[in-house]
């Protein structure tokens, strides 16, 4: 970038400034970053003081402070949300693969063009839009409650394991449209290249297309698992003490939604580094496809 | 002597648009054809369909005496004998250069890693790429991609190669290291189907030169009749153009 290339000594309109000598852009640029930086500390001090200033003296601020962010309450419910957090994280966990390699297998299936695999296109087609068109939350309360109520034994009857399987059945059809779009992001020339080697369609696909598609697709899919990660509370509609039933249960105890804000920083924790990583990823996908930013 | 490569009356359409309109040449075995003429007059079309990326309407594409262009034929079998290049490189972009040759022997004829692995150096070595094994095609200048692209082809050990207008993405200074390699091939003996803008490239190197004009042969002629004294009128007028705009 233009900062780290000193100009050449000798030009006209340089500006010597510390040891190294900058171009008149680079002074310009320093100086601009410098006044952008001041313009953007001052701004924002003054709105964040004036929150901390007003917002406790708005009336009812001591009734929404002891509703929503009671202290001791926090602190004694946080272990046990943190406890159950960890099903959340289970259920996750092994929900993930599942989902990676279905929603692939479904994405290679809609690709298919022999005639006798037909069905199993028609199959991932009508798989994708029934399950991406239905609310994950019927999903689950469909295949949670549904499932174990045809009278399957112990432990067939798992809400842990209907609760992860109407998971697995919603979001493979979300991976599958992404790993889909992956695959036809792959320009025709690059089949061209792999067939006139002699490479046979499915050869082609396994080592041209697919490694090419995962590549580009993974910061949309990381996005995915971040909604899968809030998602599993889902689950808890049918059953499984994780995180949010536990959360509604020390509500209920104590007559306060302390609890839930508790849990939402559990989940923010979580959440908020994930989403600035998938950010970041894309930024470096486009930095690397796109060319020089225009500022 | 069979021919090594017939085309007879081949003919093919995209929808309404006829791009090849009964296009028929014997090419010996070793020979060099180069095919000119102006953009969208079939060239390209041609060379897809002598390795079957693109299924031929009608007529026949026979190598050594055997009609490969029979509807429903595996494909897979004659593309491997019939290596192909093309102007964009299409080099696989997530391998390094050594996994881009070695895949397709490794893939399609069940030759050993080492193996596939020491006959693309050795490839690379020829070509001076020999530094280069382990670099991302993103890596290397368009000149270097395109050896690396016909080493691809080589690696397959093809009988015909199919050379598609292969430096009109180069910089002019990075042509003539991709040139030379080709002129290294003809001196192996490769048979090659050009398809070049390059006229004064086509003149030294090409046995016959054969002029396309919508879609079908309007003169085959060696190099030195072709360029000096072209019979036919279209021909004449491609030169004439060619010779205007600078090109040769």
């Amino acid at each position: 970038m233009t900062d780290t290339v000193p100009g050449p000594s000798d030009r006209p309109g340089t500006v010597t400034s510390g040891r190294k000598k900058l171009t008149r852009r680079q002074e310009f640029e320093r100086r601009q970053k410098r006044r952008s930086a001041t313009i953007a500390a001052t701004s924002t001090a003054i709105v964040v003081g004036a929150l901390v200033i007003f917002v406790p003296l708005t009336p009812g601020w001591d009734k929404v402070r002891k509703s929503f962010f009671d202290g001791e309450l926090f602190n004694d419910s946080f272990p046990r949300l943190l406890e159950a957090f960890v099903k959340n994280l289970q259920i996750f966990a092994w929900s993930t693969p599942f989902i990676l390699v279905i929603g692939m297998l479904l994405a290679i299936f809609r690709n298919v063009r022999t005639p006798a695999l037909f069905p199993l296109r028609l199959f991932a087609a009508a798989y994708t839009d029934v399950f991406r068109g239905v609310p994950v939350i019927l999903t689950i309360l469909l295949i949670g409650f549904g499932v174990p109520g045809l009278g399957l034994d112990r432990p067939y009857n798992s809400p842990y394991l209907w609760g992860s399987v109407a998971l697995v059945l919603a979001y493979s059809a979300y991976v599958a449209e992404v790993f889909r779009a992956g695959i036809e992001s792959v320009h025709e020339s690059q089949r061209a290249g792999a067939r006139s080697l002699g490479l046979s369609s499915t050869q082609t696909m396994r080592h041209v297309i697919v490694p090419q598609a995962i590549r580009r697709v993974i910061p949309p899919l990381m996005n995915d698992m971040v909604s899968l990660q809030k998602d599993v509370a889902l689950v808890s509609l049918i059953g499984p003490i994780e995180i949010l039933r536990q959360a509604g249960i020390d509500k209920s105890k104590f007559a306060n939604f302390t609890p839930y804000v508790a849990a939402a920083v559990i989940f923010l924790v979580l959440t908020i580094p994930e989403t600035r990583f998938v950010d970041w990823l894309s930024a470096r996908e486009r930095r690397r496809t796109s060319g020089t930013a225009v500022r | 002597m069979i021919p090594k490569l017939q085309l007879i009356d081949v003919r093919k359409s995209f929808g309404s648009r006829v791009v090849l309109d009964g296009v028929s040449i014997d090419i010996a075995d070793r020979e060099v054809v180069a095919f000119v003429g102006a953009s969208g007059s079939g060239k390209s079309t041609l060379l897809r369909c002598v390795n079957l990326l693109e299924p031929i309407d009608d007529g026949q594409v026979v190598v050594d005496d055997v009609d490969i262009s029979v509807p429903g034929l595996p494909v897979d079998p004659i593309r491997r004998r019939i290596g192909m290049v093309f102007q964009s490189f299409n080099l696989f972009p997530h391998m390094n250069v050594l996994k881009n040759l070695s895949l397709a022997p490794r893939k399609v004829l069940g030759v050993s890693r080492s193996e596939a692995e020491n006959t693309a150096r050795e490839l690379l070595e020829r070509l001076g790429l020999g530094d280069r094994a382990d670099a991302f095609p993103d890596q290397l200048s368009g000149g270097q991609q395109q050896r690396v692209a016909i080493a691809r082809s080589l690696a397959m050990s093809p009988e015909i190669l199919l050379l598609d207008e292969i430096t009109s993405a180069l910089d002019p200074e990075l042509v003539g290291e991709v040139l030379d390699v080709v002129r290294e091939l003809k001196g192996g003996g490769m048979t090659m189907l050009i398809v070049t803008h390059e006229m004064a490239f086509a003149r030294e190197i090409a046995d016959r030169v054969c002029f396309l004009h919508q879609g079908q042969i309007a003169e085959v002629a060696p190099p030195d009749k072709f360029f000096s004294a072209p019979e036919n009128d279209r021909t004449r007028q491609f030169l004439q153009r060619v010779i205007e705009s600078g090109r040769f």
